[in-house]
C-alpha cells in the first residue's frame, strides 16, 4: 500500500514534484560543482607544493623568524667592495666584476645538528637538510678617477672633486652596472628522497650524485639554464667558484619550473656561504599520514627554535591565480552553495507544508479509518525521500555535466609558492595574480627557504566517490527534513477534521 | 413544548454513581455514553455536548437529526473513537474509549468502525480498488487478500467494473458507493454515516439508503446516521434530536 499510495501521489502531483525536485536538482548540483572544483583547487595547490617542496613531504622545518630588528636575519644588505687594483682597466674604463654567494633576503638559517634530532624522532620516514642561497653577480664598467682614492665602494657615487671623468660606458664618465641574482639551493647529495628536487626529473645530463659531494659541480632547472644560455658541460660562478653544469632538471608537475636556479652539494654550498653548519631547511616524510601530527609535536618539542609546517599550512601559502581562486571557491562558492541549498530545503519543506495542509481532509480521513499516525508519518517522509532523490538524480546528472564543463573549458590557473618575494606565475583569471605586488626580500615565514616557483596548472575537477556521496546524501538529507517537517505536521492533524463538513 | 421537555428516557440500562445502587448490567449494547460533556475551550468555552447519558444496542439503525451547531458532529467524533469527551464515559462494546491512548483509538477505528462521509472523502489520486484496500492497510492483511476484499466489496456495492477509476471519474453515487465499500471492507461492527446522501440527488440517495439498509439487515451492523432529512431519519428504527448539546429521543 505504501508504495502504491506514493507512487499515485508523486505521479497525481507532478507540478509540486518537479518544482521540488528542479530545485533540489540545482542546488545539489551546484555544491557537486563548487566540491569537484575545491577539489581540484586541491590538487593543483598539491601540484604546486610538490613543485617546491618535493613529493611526498609532509612536513617542514624552518627557523622562526626573528622580530625586525633583532638582526636574526642572515641575509641582510649585501655589500660589493672592490680594491684599487681590482678589474680590468682598458679605454679610461674600469671592469669589475664580483660574485657572493649567501642567504636570500629574509632566509634564516639554524644548525644542521637539526636534521638529526628530526630523523632520530618517532615516525620520521625520511627527513633532508638543504640551506637555500642566493648567487649575486654584481658587474659593470666604472669610468677613470681624476685622483687614486685607494679602494672604490661602488656603493659610492663616483666622480667628485678634480677633473671631469672620462671614459665609461658612455665614455664621458657614466658608469653602467648589472646585478644577476641566482637563487642557489645546497642539497645533500646523498640524502634521502624527499625535499624539493623529489618532484624533479632529470631532463639532460645527471643529478647529483654521492660522489658529488665537495665538488664544484651543479644541476640548474632547465628553464633557468636556457634562459641564461647555460648547457650541461658549461660552467656556472657561484659565489667567485666556477660549478661545471653536469645536468638539468625538470619540475614533474605540468608546466611548473623546480625549486631553485641551481642545486648544488649542501657541503660546499655551506663555506662558499659562510654558513658552515647551517641549513635553512629540513624536509621530512612521516611515517604514516595519522602520525603527521604527533611528528609535528616531537620536533616542535625538539626543536623550539624551529617553526614546523604541514602541507595545510604550505597550502595556504600558494599564491598568484591559483590561491585567489581557491579563496573564491572556498569563500564565495561555499557560501552560494549552502544559500541554495539551503533555498531548495526551504523550497522542498513549504511545499511538503502545503501539501499537508491541502490534503487536511485526506489525512484526516486516513485516520478516520484507522491508520495510526507513524503509517501516515512514513507516508509524507517517504514521498518527500523520493522527491528528494529525483533531484537527486537530477543533480546528478547537471552536476555531471557541469564538472564535464569545466574540464572542458580547461582553465589555467598560476600559482606560485615559496619565498613570495618574486612575481606570481600567469593566471588565465583577470587580476588574479596576489603576489605580484609582493614587495622585493620582504618573504619570511616558515617558507622563506625555498625559493618561489610559479607554476600553471590546468584546473581538473575530478569526479569522487565524496562528489557522488555529496549529492546522494543532500538528496536523501533533503527529503528527510521535508518529510521530517510534512510528518510531524500530518501527525499533528486531529483525525476529527475529516467530519468537519457535519454542521 | 421544547424538544428537552418531550424527550423520553434513552436507556434503561445506565449505571448509577449512587453508592447503593446495583452493579452496572452487563447489556448487549455497542455503545454506552454516560454523562457525556465535552467543551471546546478557548477565547470563549463552548459547550457542544452537554452530560449526554445514552445506549445504543448492537444492530439499531439511528438516526441523528438537529440544527448546525447542535452538537452533531461532535457527538458523531465521540461515537467514532476520534475525539474524548471532557467528561464522561464512552464505552464501545466492552472497550472504555474516553482514556484509551490515541494508538489504541486508531486500533478501534481500524478494527471496528466504519466511516461513510457527506463528501464521500476518497483520495483523489488512488482508484477506487485502491481506496477500499488503503482500509485493509492498518490491520496488516496481505496484499493479494486486500486485493480480493476489495474487490468483492465493490462487487457488493455494484462497482466491480469500476474498480481502476480514480475518484474524478466516477459519479457522486458512485463514489459514495466506493466510500461504502470502504468502510464495509473490514467488516466492522458499527458503521457510522455523516449526511451519506447530503451531496446526492433525490434517486440516487434512495439507492445509497437501500444499499446501507441492506448491508445493515445483511450483516446486522449497528448504523448511526448523522443527517439533516427528515426523509432520511424516518427509515432509522431511532431517532435522536441533537440541540444545544443537549439529545432527545423524537
Amino acid at each position: 500500500m505504501f508504495f502504491t499510495f506514493l507512487r499515485r501521489e508523486l505521479a497525481g502531483r507532478r507540478r509540486q514534484t518537479a518544482i521540488v525536485a528542479i530545485g533540489m536538482a540545482l542546488a545539489i548540483a551546484l555544491v557537486m560543482i563548487v566540491n569537484a572544483v575545491s577539489t581540484g583547487m586541491r590538487d593543483a595547490q598539491a601540484e604546486v607544493l610538490q613543485s617546491v617542496y618535493g613529493v611526498g613531504t609532509d612536513l617542514t622545518v624552518t627557523a622562526t623568524p626573528a622580530a625586525p630588528g633583532d638582526g636574526g636575519a642572515d641575509g641582510g644588505p649585501q655589500r660589493f667592495e672592490f680594491d684599487a687594483g681590482d678589474g680590468q682597466t682598458a679605454d679610461g674604463s674600469t671592469a669589475l666584476s664580483q660574485s657572493r654567494l649567501a642567504a636570500g633576503p629574509g632566509s634564516q638559517t639554524f644548525d644542521a645538528a637539526a636534521l638529526d634530532t628530526v630523523q632520530g624522532l618517532d615516525g620520521v620516514e625520511a627527513a633532508a637538510a638543504t640551506l637555500s642561497l642566493e648567487n649575486v653577480t654584481f658587474s659593470g664598467e666604472l669610468p677613470a678617477m681624476s685622483q687614486d682614492q685607494g679602494g672604490t665602494d661602488v656603493q659610492t657615487a663616483p666622480g667628485g672633486d678634480g677633473a671631469p671623468p672620462q671614459g665609461g660606458f658612455d665614455g664621458a664618465g657614466g658608469s653602467a652596472f648589472d646585478v644577476d641574482r641566482v637563487t642557489v639551493l645546497g642539497i645533500d647529495p646523498a640524502g634521502a628522497a624527499v625535499g624539493p628536487l623529489s618532484a624533479a626529473a632529470v631532463d639532460e645530463g645527471r643529478g647529483l650524485e654521492a660522489s658529488d659531494a665537495g665538488r664544484a659541480v651543479a644541476v640548474l632547472d632547465a628553464s633557468y639554464a636556457a634562459s641564461a644560455g647555460l648547457a650541461v658541460g658549461d660552467a656556472i660562478e657561484l659565489g667567485g667558484t666556477d660549478f661545471e653544469i653536469v645536468g638539468t632538471v625538470v619540475s614533474t608537475s605540468a608546466d611548473a619550473t623546480t625549486a631553485s636556479n641551481a642545486y648544488v652539494p649542501l657541503d660546499l654550498a655551506q663555506s662558499l656561504s659562510g654558513q658552515e653548519g647551517k641549513v635553512s631547511d629540513v624536509y621530512v616524510q612521516a611515517a604514516s599520514a595519522d602520525r603527521i601530527d604527533a611528528v609535528q609535536s616531537a620536533i616542535e618539542e625538539a626543536l623550539p627554535d624551529t617553526t614546523v609546517s604541514t602541507q595545510s599550512d604550505l597550502a595556504a601559502q600558494v599564491s598568484g591565480s591559483l590561491g585567489s581562486a581557491s579563496a573564491l571557491i572556498s569563500n564565495l562558492g561555499l557560501w552560494v552553495s549552502i544559500a541554495v541549498l539551503a533555498a531548495a530545503f526551504l523550497t522542498a519543506v513549504l511545499f511538503t507544508i502545503q501539501g499537508v495542509t491541502r490534503r487536511t481532509r485526506e489525512f484526516g480521513t486516513l485516520k478516520a479509518i484507522g491508520w495510526r499516525n507513524r503509517r501516515i508519518v512514513g507516508q509524507v517522509a517517504g514521498e518527500s525521500l523520493v522527491q528528494g532523490l529525483i533531484g537527486g538524480a537530477a543533480g546528478l546528472v547537471v552536476g555531471l555535466a557541469g564538472i564535464w564543463v569545466v574540464n572542458l573549458l580547461g582553465l589555467t590557473l598560476g600559482g606560485s609558492a615559496g619565498g613570495g618575494f618574486t612575481a606570481g606565475g600567469p593566471g588565465a583569471m583577470p587580476g588574479a595574480d596576489a603576489s605580484a605586488g609582493a614587495p622585493a626580500g620582504g618573504a619570511t615565514g616558515p617558507f622563506s627557504a625555498a625559493s618561489q616557483t610559479a607554476t600553471d596548472v590546468v584546473l581538473s575537477a575530478p569526479v569522487t566517490v565524496g562528489v557522488i556521496a555529496v549529492a546522494i546524501g543532500l538528496a536523501v538529507l533533503g527529503g528527510l527534513l521535508a518529510g521530517a517537517v510534512g510528518g510531524w505536521r500530518a501527525a499533528r492533524l486531529r483525525p476529527a477534521e475529516a467530519l468537519r463538513s457535519v454542521g | 413544548m421544547s424538544a428537552a421537555a418531550s424527550a423520553r428516557p434513552l436507556t434503561t440500562a445506565v449505571p448509577s454513581n449512587e453508592p447503593n445502587a446495583d452493579p452496572p448490567q452487563r447489556s448487549t449494547a455497542m455503545y454506552r455514553l454516560e454523562h457525556v460533556t465535552k467543551e471546546y475551550r478557548g477565547k470563549r468555552t463552548v459547550t457542544a455536548l452537554k452530560d449526554v447519558t445514552l445506549e445504543i444496542p448492537a444492530g439499531q439503525h439511528v438516526a441523528i437529526q438537529g440544527p448546525t451547531g447542535g452538537g452533531k458532529s461532535t457527538l458523531l467524533q465521540m461515537l467514532g473513537a476520534l475525539d474524548r469527551p471532557t467528561s464522561g464515559r464512552v464505552v464501545l462494546g466492552e472497550a472504555e474509549l474516553s482514556h484509551l491512548p490515541d494508538a489504541k483509538l486508531a486500533g478501534v477505528r481500524a478494527a471496528q468502525l466504519g466511516f461513510v462521509f457527506q463528501g464521500f472523502n476518497l483520495i483523489p489520486t488512488l482508484s477506487a480498488q485502491e481506496n477500499v484496500e488503503a482500509a485493509l492497510a492498518p490491520l496488516g492483511v496481505a496484499a493479494a487478500e486486500r486485493t480480493r476484499r476489495a474487490g468483492e466489496a465493490l462487487a457488493a456495492v455494484g462497482l466491480a467494473d469500476r474498480a481502476g477509476h480514480v475518484p474524478g471519474e466516477l459519479s457522486g453515487g458512485q463514489q459514495q458507493r466506493v466510500a461504502i465499500a470502504r468502510a464495509l471492507v473490514k467488516e466492522p461492527e458499527v458503521l457510522l454515516a455523516d449526511e451519506p446522501t447530503g451531496a446526492l440527488d433525490e434517486g440516487t440517495r434512495d439507492e445509497i439508503l437501500e444499499l446501507l439498509e441492506g448491508i445493515r439487515r445483511d450483516r446486522g451492523l449497528t448504523l448511526v446516521v448523522v443527517t439533516h432529512d427528515s426523509a432520511v431519519a424516518r427509515r432509522a428504527e431511532r431517532r435522536l434530536h441533537l440541540m444545544d448539546g443537549v439529545v432527545t429521543e423524537r
